[in-house]
């Protein structure tokens, strides 16, 4: 009985240590972002919202927040100047797609070559939604049509019989 | 049958599209500024820090801006085909985010094939020439407009095939126009 004791404070130890080594990783892993100041919070937003939006062209799955590549911290410290310059959201991000297309933004604007993009999941949608009505309304037209027909088989049949019978 | 029709039609349509997608190439992101002009730079050049290597003194003729470094390992590889363009064409290089000595040190390893060479410490005219994969090379008409890039190392055929072709196409407008 003590021995079971133990094993379970043993691994309630364990849990404990390896939660708190995890906590000491995650410390880690943010302490390698560099700390940036502005004068004041609308300034700090529009830097935390411009480095989510952009993308980091080196590791193209990540923005410019999570990417600790060369360029994604050559591009954040762009972002930073141009903000303490008085640039606004549009000005920043004219700036990158003039130099790196479209393609720096991880929201697609809606234009002639994403039109597709934008509207294709509405449009299967809606397709894949109108054939299934349309399939069940056919089929249970058909299906109610057709037993119908079989009724008024099956009664004619019936009367045929009984005055078969009767006869 | 009608049945199976349809199906089919669609599986058929998804591995047509599929089998496309495999064939792009997601590294290769369109340059936004093609048929645009080359951003304005000034820059010490890399073998005499006191002398500067503008834009505006390159226009007038056709020029190739070749973006590389010592610490990039595709650049070497690169080296002797871009080396073939010395002589053919104004050859430009912008050492990107590298050491001085590093790099004079690299040239003198491997030969320098450049006329001219900027030096680019702080990767800012990288920036504004949308660099995001260094060796980088640009074509650029004696208009001074951008008219192709290429990213990664250029191999062989790219250089027959496509640099050599265009530089010869433009070189030839420069001199009838």
């Amino acid at each position: 009985m003590e021995k079971r004791y133990t094993t379970e404070i043993s691994a309630k130890m364990i849990l404990i240590v390896s939660v708190v080594l995890m906590c000491t990783l995650i410390n880690v892993a943010y302490s390698k972002v560099e700390i940036v100041q502005f004068e004041n919070a609308d300034q700090q937003t529009l830097y935390k919202r411009l480095i989510n939006e952009l993308r980091c062209l080196v590791c193209q799955n990540q923005n410019l927040a999570d990417s600790n590549a060369d360029l994604a911290i050559d591009l954040r410290k762009k972002v930073r100047v141009l903000i303490n310059d008085g640039k606004t959201y549009d000005d920043v991000v004219e700036f990158m797609v003039s130099r790196y297309g479209e393609f720096v933004m991880y929201r697609p604007p809606f234009n002639r070559s994403t039109i597709f993009l934008w509207l294709s999941p509405a449009v299967l949608l809606i397709s894949v939604f109108s054939i299934v009505v349309w399939r069940k309304r056919s089929s249970s037209r058909t299906s109610t049509s057709n037993s119908a027909e079989f009724d008024r088989e099956r009664h004619e049949k019936v009367r045929a019989l009984l005055q078969a019978h009767d006869d | 049958m009608n049945r199976f029709i349809w199906p089919l039609v669609i599986f058929v349509a998804v591995s047509v599209l599929l089998w496309k997608g495999l064939a792009l190439n997601p590294r290769e992101i369109p340059s936004a500024l093609i048929d645009k002009p080359a951003p304005k730079f000034s820059l010490a050049t890399l073998h005499q820090p006191d002398i500067e290597v503008t834009r505006d003194s390159l226009s007038g003729r056709v020029w190739v801006l070749n973006v590389w470094a010592s610490w990039c390992v595709a650049c070497l590889h690169e080296h002797p085909i871009i080396s073939q363009l010395a002589g053919e064409v104004y050859l430009v290089g912008l050492n990107y985010k590298d050491g001085r000595e590093d790099a004079l040190n690299w040239l003198g390893r491997n030969g320098n094939p450049y006329d001219t060479s900027g030096f680019d410490q702080l990767g800012d005219v990288g920036i504004d020439y949308g660099v995001y994969g260094v060796p980088e090379t640009f074509v650029i008409d004696q208009n001074g407009n951008i008219r192709y890039k290429h990213i990664g190392p250029v191999t062989q055929s790219d250089l027959d095939e496509k640099l050599k072709p265009i530089i010869a196409a433009l070189q030839a407008t420069a001199k009838t126009g």
